[in-house]
């Protein structure tokens, strides 16, 4: 091997290594290592790739049911749906690539998490992605959104995959910190399922796909690290994607996989060639031998440090049954992608790498998977802050005036510009467009289909990181409970600060005890999920924003629910409290309220302004899951017609959207008679949680008033549905009355105006 | 009715419209790899969705040279029936098979949505079961759906009756609003003079179930499989 290289503080620092953790390096190995090889610790022992900061935290999260057929610690979670199908699906960020470079970061966020899904054998059959930018009236912040929003129709639309929904938000704090996170769901049959292990010593193991480059060398580090104003030199380190060859290597797997001749087969990623081996080979306790002068190279004189840390893309790592590597070469030759054998696997358990048969690095597998480093950092609970002062009196205001300002909120408005850029519907499974409450797309050739749903709030979050949480996890499935799913298990992305800063990590306990607790509550294990932290720009970080990617199933078909009115006469219904118990709250929501006046001329975010004083509403687990259990039911019995959750905007917003047409061919609106005329701000504008709007026939009220009752939830009718119009009477007046097509316009044209966009 | 649905390297509707052909419908289907030559007795041919090779380079200019599109044209030259969907339309465009060509959508980006078009020719065998001015409600998925052609050229189109399909209003008109992506004359497909090879944007196979929001694409295929029986 090479002459070890003196460490100085600075190597050490370039790669993002500890004195301490250089020390464990050097026990491990009982000498010290090359660059080569500190290079390979650095990726593998980055935040990144062994989750050593929150590790030990997301521990306690429910992790198993009877539904999941693989949990945590594959490329991705899968769990059953029933008739030997099963699903493959997973959440994963990529915030700092796309703040450096937004298309080629957002673009090859997606193809990773595409290829974490047919690496396991499943056929890629609907994407979403959780956004989050800073306000759009920085030039900054819009060619970020352009950038990303590009990048993921370039790649996914090419793929091929339907990119059927999710959220953008807009908040102060993503100004300098996009979040990115990419969500992917595959569909296989149940027997049919690979694994990322290098079993079977003597075993070949094929390097398939792009050729490596230089690109991307320490992408892994870099998401581990905070940025600085040097961080736009950092944009070598951002890969490039190609769609094209990924489809290529889609059909190429896919068709492999079914000549029974892969043993295991892992995408390579962050990290590169250097975590497919040796976490293929810590996953089956065998070593791995490669020589990388076979590995197949887009540049020349590449050393054995770039080969092993370059982050090219579309790229796989296959071990194959000994003596049948051709059938294997023969059918990506068929696709014209590279596939060569590089290595093979061997009994000793190391990762071992050549160079023209001379060893360059020879490290134990399991140093670099389950001996990483763990780290039980520091905690510190913030100071509380004060109690919110007593309510204000009676409130007036114009609150049809109020309405429209928060229907111009780009955190409300339309998401058309974004998802009419996506390729929604290719594959022909797509049965609930985007801008429903849940996505959902069918399952051909059987009477299922699969609803999902991304669901985060960083501004509850920060104010409360265990109820924030909580508050996630509860609208996700209350999403796919209004399109009439049974929600079965979810993915999460935790976004976050720096977690060597106690505060930072005190956020990390809270949102895993809160999702933990409410995972459990609504019987939704995390099967997988991603962890992105230091999301820090000069010293600054995001609100803790842990994402939920929540999974369920509609079967029967027929149970399939919209958000939106269906027919004039419908009765009306709220399925939750009107108002929830929190004095605080409701007192902060009152204040802020009155704070309002007078309101600000249409450009101001108006909504936005005032959620940002807003502290955290209060959530009752046990009344959520009772009231999602009676819309379940009042779907599976035929009663309800569409259903809506209720929540950012409150009641008031949730009311205009569902009589929003899905293609602007004709509006129903709805006369609403307040049953209390107290706090009409409050009812109408409040997110309080654990609410549902539904519809039902005038005959079939006394029926769905039955079912929740019986559940213990608070039913409240609240009117019909007219053509048209959107009125809201309290007892001795009239509250607001608006044109439904005139909110619509507001509400379809806000995003689309912040960008030259002649269409 | 056997139809023959091709794959190139980055196509990606040709399991939809297989499916369309398939199971909606009912029709023997098979697919067709672009190297090969053979169209294995297949009464019509479907240019499917995609990418074809990434769409690098231009939409289609290098799907024409695969050996497939070489017996596709010979098979049409005979009169065989051809429809060239969305990457498929941009593919004969390239071939030679349909005049005219595609630039980027006015708007500079893709556009999925669903659009109403205007049967204008139902005397060809794609549209033979719709009536003249029937409004068809189907969706679109494209960056270069932007058809193009020189004055006169588009003059001998109109003439013959080669304007299939043009972008319109719910209620059927022809708007400047209506257009999607800037074709010219609201162009959306577009036939041959002979009537037999077909190209447009929308996606036929994605209208062809309730569920998807539409059945009007199956009026299209029907059509197709009336004419030969």
């Amino acid at each position: 091997m090479q002459a070890n290289l003196s460490m100085t503080a600075e190597v050490l620092e370039q790669h993002n290594l500890t004195q301490a953790e250089y020390d464990r390096i050097l026990s491990i190995l009982g000498r010290s290592p090359n660059l080569t090889e500190l290079g390979i610790f650095s990726v593998m022992w980055s935040e990144h790739c062994s989750y050593k900061s929150s590790k030990l935290h997301l521990k306690r999260l429910p992790t198993r049911g009877p539904q999941v057929l693989q949990g945590p610690g594959e490329n991705a979670g899968i769990i059953d749906i029933g008739d030997g199908y099963a699903v493959a699906f997973k959440i994963e960020s990529h915030n700092h690539p796309s703040f450096v470079e937004p298309y080629q970061g957002a673009a090859t966020g997606v193809g990773g998490i595409l290829r974490d899904i047919f690496t396991m054998g499943a056929r890629p059959i609907a994407a979403m992605n959780s956004l989050r930018f800073g306000p759009l009236d920085q030039p900054r912040n819009r060619q970020i959104m352009e950038g990303v929003v590009a990048g993921i129709a370039g790649y996914g639309n090419c793929f091929g995959v339907p990119t059927v929904g999710g959220e953008v938000v807009f908040g102060e704090c993503y100004s300098q910190n996009p979040l990115v996170n990419a969500f992917a769901l595959g569909l296989f049959r149940k027997d049919r399922i690979f694994y990322g292990k290098a079993a079977g010593i003597g075993n070949p193991v094929i390097y398939v796909g792009a050729k490596t480059g230089r690109d991307g060398i320490h992408g892994a580090t870099m998401a581990s690290a905070e940025f600085d104003e040097a961080s736009e030199s950092k944009r070598p380190n951002v890969q490039v994607g190609d769609p094209f060859l990924e489809k290529l290597l889609l059909e190429a797997c896919l068709e492999s996989m079914k000549t029974g001749a892969v043993v295991g087969i892992q995408d390579m990623g962050a990290a590169g060639l250097t975590c497919s081996t040796c976490e293929m080979g810590g996953r089956a306790d065998t070593g791995i031998e490669i020589d990388l002068a076979k590995v197949p190279q887009r540049e020349e004189g590449m050393t054995p440090y770039e080969i092993m840390l370059s982050e090219s893309q579309e790229r796989m790592l296959l071990v194959a049954e000994r003596g049948r590597e051709e059938e294997i070469v023969r059918i990506f030759r068929k696709w014209e992608i590279d596939a060569v054998a590089i290595g093979e696997v061997t009994g000793d358990g190391m990762l071992r790498i050549l160079d023209r048969k001379a060893k360059v690095a020879e490290i134990p597998n399991r140093a670099l998977t389950d001996e990483a480093p763990l780290y039980n950092r520091p905690v510190a609970a913030p100071t509380p802050t004060s109690p919110a002062p007593a309510p204000p009196g009676a409130l007036s205001m114009d609150w049809g005036k109020l309405l429209e300002c928060f229907l111009a909120s780009p955190n409300l408005s339309s998401r058309e510009w974004v998802y009419r850029q996506y390729d929604h519907m290719v594959r022909t499974n797509t049965v609930q467009f985007p801008g429903a409450d849940a996505a959902v797309v069918r399952v051909k050739n059987t009477r299922k289909a699969l609803a999902m749903s991304l669901d985060g709030n960083g501004r509850y979050c920060r104010q409360d990181p265990r109820v924030g949480a909580q508050l996630a996890v509860a609208e996700s499935c209350r999403n796919l409970v209004c399109a009439g799913a049974r929600p079965l298990a979810a993915t999460n992305c935790l976004n976050m600060g720096n977690p060597e800063k106690p505060e930072i990590m005190w956020q990390m306990t809270q949102v895993v005890e809160g999702m933990a607790e409410a995972c459990l509550a609504l019987g939704t294990p995390i099967t997988g999920g991603n962890v992105s932290l230091y999301n820090e720009t000069l010293g600054e970080g995001i609100d803790p924003t842990p994402v939920i990617g929540m999974v369920g199933l509609i079967e029967p078909l027929s149970r399939l629910r919209s958000s939106w009115f269906v027919q004039e006469g419908h009765r009306v219904v709220l399925l939750g409290p009107l108002v929830g118990g929190a004095r605080g709250y409701s007192s902060a929501v009152r204040h802020s309220l009155a704070r309002l006046q007078p309101l600000r001329e249409r450009g101001a975010d108006v909504y936005s302004r005032w959620v940002s004083r807003l502290p955290c509403p209060p959530l009752d687990l046990d009344l959520e899951v009772r009231v999602q259990r009676a819309c379940r039911e009042g779907i599976e019995s035929g009663l309800i017609l569409s259903a809506h959750d209720c929540s950012d905007g409150g009641l008031a917003v949730a009311l205009a959207e569902m009589g929003f047409s899905r293609d602007g061919a004709g509006t129903l609106g709805a006369e609403i008679l307040l049953p209390r005329s107290d706090e009409v701000g409050e009812v109408l504008f409040a997110e309080y949680p654990s609410r549902i709007l539904v519809t039902v026939a005038e005959g079939n009220l006394a029926a769905l008033e039955k079912i929740a009752v019986l559940q213990g939830v608070p039913v409240t009718p609240l009117g019909q549905v007219v053509p048209d119009v959107l009125s809201v009477r309290s007892a001795d007046s009239v509250v607001l009355e608006r044109s439904v097509a005139s909110l619509e316009e507001t509400w379809r044209n806000c995003l689309g105006g912040f960008f030259a966009d002649p269409l | 009715m056997k139809f023959g649905v091709l794959i190139f390297p980055g196509s990606n509707c040709e399991h939809d419209a297989y499916h369309a052909v398939r199971k909606v419908l009912g029709q023997p289907a098979e697919f067709i790899w672009h190297q090969s030559t053979d169209l294995r007795d297949c009464q019509a041919i479907i240019v499917p969705g995609g990418f074809s090779y990434g769409d690098y380079l231009r939409t289609g200019a290098i799907a024409r040279f695969s050996p497939v599109m070489g017996a596709v044209r010979r098979f049409a030259d005979r009169g065989g029936l051809v429809l060239g969907i969305c990457n498929g339309f941009q593919i004969l465009l390239e071939t030679g098979l349909l005049p005219g060509a595609m630039l980027r959508n006015r708007g500079l980006k893709y556009v999925c949505q669903q659009v109403s078009i205007r049967v204008e020719n139902v005397r060809i065998p794609f549209t033979a079961l719709a009536r003249e001015g029937d409004v068809w409600t189907i969706p679109i998925g494209h960056m270069e759906g932007n058809y193009t052609l020189d004055a006169e050229s588009l003059r001998s189109l109109e003439r013959n009756r080669q304007v299939v399909f043009r972008y319109c209003a719910a209620d059927g008109e022809i708007t400047a609003g209506a257009n999607p992506n800037g074709s010219v004359a609201n162009v959306a497909g577009i036939c041959n003079a002979r009537g037999n090879v077909l190209g447009m944007m929308p996606h036929p196979e994605r209208a062809s179930e309730p569920l998807l929001g539409s059945e009007d694409g199956v009026r299209l295929f029907q059509s197709m499989i009336r004419s030969r029986s």
